[in-house]
């Protein structure tokens, strides 16, 4: 029941789903009416993303087992045990505060944004419809992003001073981002995936250039953490599946 | 003379039936109450994200996970726009949010109990939000215009609240027996908060006439909490559930639903501060807008930057 296909489109919509679950955390607790509203909109865009892939991937699994109808975009989200997770670090990492939070989604809609640019030539034509459709989003999300990484940056000395934190503690995540899992690889080897390593450059040249607006260094070490994408996650993330896979342990076989 | 002719052409605009602008003259009173009323009003917004917002994290499907999003979302829009709209009355919304904080404005007391089960998020887009378009449909004929205008939209996004309530207590109604009780349950614990948010009874009732008279209201508290009965009494059916009064009975001569005694004491005592969730509400509140105040400073900050870098580019 797993292919490097099923893996890599798992892969993208855990990513999606567990920043937009993160983001949701804000919802009600924004540190303004517009603001809350904006981080709302990106969890629901996110979620949205996140239930394009699994629709398909659950559709990829109950073909390879010849079993219709026996995974769906819930059992595939709500039943699979956090070793499962494909999701990249980066995105189950806690929000801590708006600095926090801006910047994980600054890193991560950069890489998304360029990720989408690419996989809207995919071979594989549903994840290039998916890639385009999302890509609208994410360019909102970047925009959104990068003038909240710029005004907090260049903002007061205590915002730059907590966004300067903020790009200490997540910097060792970003670079999951850009070394190929097994399954991207073979997926990109067919011309389904991106090969990510390509996307690097244009990652960086970006970051540095808000960064640079921001007034905010660039780190300079490049010790990273890894293993998310193969399932090994920070111990975060058990706590999200915790809270997030509750209902659906708790009362098997209902539907909701 | 003067204030006297004003009064003249405001009373005169409100028989015809004219919406009351910003830039009218209005009597200092109507000024006053529409901003208690309507700040009260965006306040409950903001507040009632706090309890469905408990359970977006818990959301038992992805469906219903961006569903629970969008909805609270919404509510954050519609404080956005009654605040907007109360700020033509000349205050702030800073003025406004400091009230609340400080104790002195009130939001609906009905967002003071606890979301305990995914079924509560059913039974408060039936029940709350059901009970909160009886109040507020008759507000988008109220006398003063940007109120009215706001709540036309406002109230289009509630009736899709309220249907998505009733869709998931259908759902659990016609689930598991642990749904089914889980349903139960929650009809049991909203229904009676659910009708005292249409206020005291209309003799206990001090502002109901004046704003009657004004048009801001157009109808009594009672009328109102009549209509909602009869509605749900008939819907609960649908969900073969019960509604928890015994007394609850049609009456044919009234042509409406008798119903039980309401507690007016337990109203009053949650008004008043001692509701199981008041202190969590509001310190959820005080606090997100503490958290926030680096973040609003550096903005204002940062745009301040760029307004002086532009000048000096300027010149």
């Amino acid at each position: 029941m797993t292919s490097p296909l099923i893996n890599y489109t798992l892969h993208l919509a855990d990513n999606a789903l567990i920043l937009g679950h993160r983001n949701s955390e804000w919802t009600g607790h924004g540190p303004v009416l517009e603001q809350d509203i904006a981080i709302s909109n990106i969890a629901l865009d996110l979620i949205g993303q996140a239930r394009n892939f699994y629709q398909y991937a659950a559709q990829l699994i109950n073909r390879s087992t010849n079993q219709p109808n026996t995974a769906t975009e819930d059992t595939v989200a709500y039943l699979r045990d956090a070793h499962d997770f494909k999701n990249c670090l980066l995105v189950e990492q806690t929000n801590g505060d708006w600095a926090k939070t801006i910047l994980k989604q600054f890193y991560f809609s950069a890489y998304q944004f360029y990720l989408f640019q690419r996989l809207r030539d995919s071979k594989d034509e549903t994840l290039a419809a998916i890639a385009e459709k999302s890509l609208k989003e994410v360019t909102y999300h970047l925009r959104w992003s990068s003038e909240w990484a710029i005004r907090l940056g260049d903002g007061t000395e205590e915002s730059h001073a907590r966004m300067t934190n903020a790009v200490d503690d997540l910097w060792m995540f970003a670079g999951e981002m850009f070394v190929a899992a097994d399954y991207e690889i073979a997926c990109a080897n067919k011309g389904e995936a991106v090969d990510v390593v390509l996307l690097k450059s244009d990652w960086l040249q970006k970051v540095k250039a808000i960064f640079n607006e921001a007034t905010l260094p660039v780190p300079q070490h490049s010790w990273m953490q890894s293993g998310g994408k193969e399932g090994r996650h920070t111990e975060h993330l058990g706590y999200i599946l915790a809270e997030m896979q509750f209902m659906q342990r708790a009362y098997p076989g209902s539907t909701w | 003379m003067q204030a006297f002719d004003e009064g003249k052409i405001f009373l005169d605009k409100i028989s015809r039936e004219i919406k009351i602008e910003p830039q009218d003259w209005m009597p200092e009173q109507y000024r006053k109450t529409l901003i208690r009323q309507m700040s009260q009003h965006a306040h409950s917004e903001i507040v009632g994200m706090l309890p469905e917002g408990n359970w977006i994290t818990r959301a038992p499907s992805l469906k219903r996970k961006a569903i629970l999003i969008a909805k609270v979302q919404d509510e954050a829009g519609h404080g956005l726009y009654l605040y907007s709209a109360a700020e033509t009355l000349n205050i702030t919304r800073e003025e406004m949010i400091g009230q609340l904080h400080a104790g002195k404005a009130k939001y609906s007391s009905i967002f003071n109990y606890p979301t305990l089960t995914w079924a509560d998020i059913g039974a408060i887009g039936w029940l709350v939000d059901g009970a909160a378009i009886m109040n507020q449909v008759p507000l988008c004929r109220c006398s003063y215009g940007p109120y009215a205008r706001a709540m036309i939209r406002i109230c289009k996004e509630e009736s899709f609240h309220q249907r998505q309530g009733f869709d998931i207590l259908f759902t659990l109604s016609n689930g598991t027996g642990a749904q089914k009780k889980m349903a139960q349950d929650a009809i049991n614990r909203w229904w009676w908060p659910s009708i005292m948010m249409f206020g005291p009874n209309d003799d206990a009732s001090p502002h109901t006439k004046q704003s009657m008279d004004w048009k801001i209201k157009r109808f009594t508290n009672d009328e109102l909490r009549q209509k909602f009965i009869d509605v749900c009494a008939e819907q609960v059916k649908v969900l073969r559930l019960t509604l928890p009064d015994e007394k609850l009975k049609w009456n044919d001569e009234r042509k409406h639903y008798d119903f039980g005694d309401i507690d007016w004491e337990e109203f009053r005592n949650v008004v008043n501060g001692n509701g199981p969730c008041n202190k969590e509400r509001m310190d959820a509140r005080i606090r997100a807008h503490k958290e926030g105040e680096w973040v609003r400073e550096a903005a204002a900050a940062h745009a301040e930057k760029i307004k002086l870098r532009q000048q000096k580019a300027v010149a």
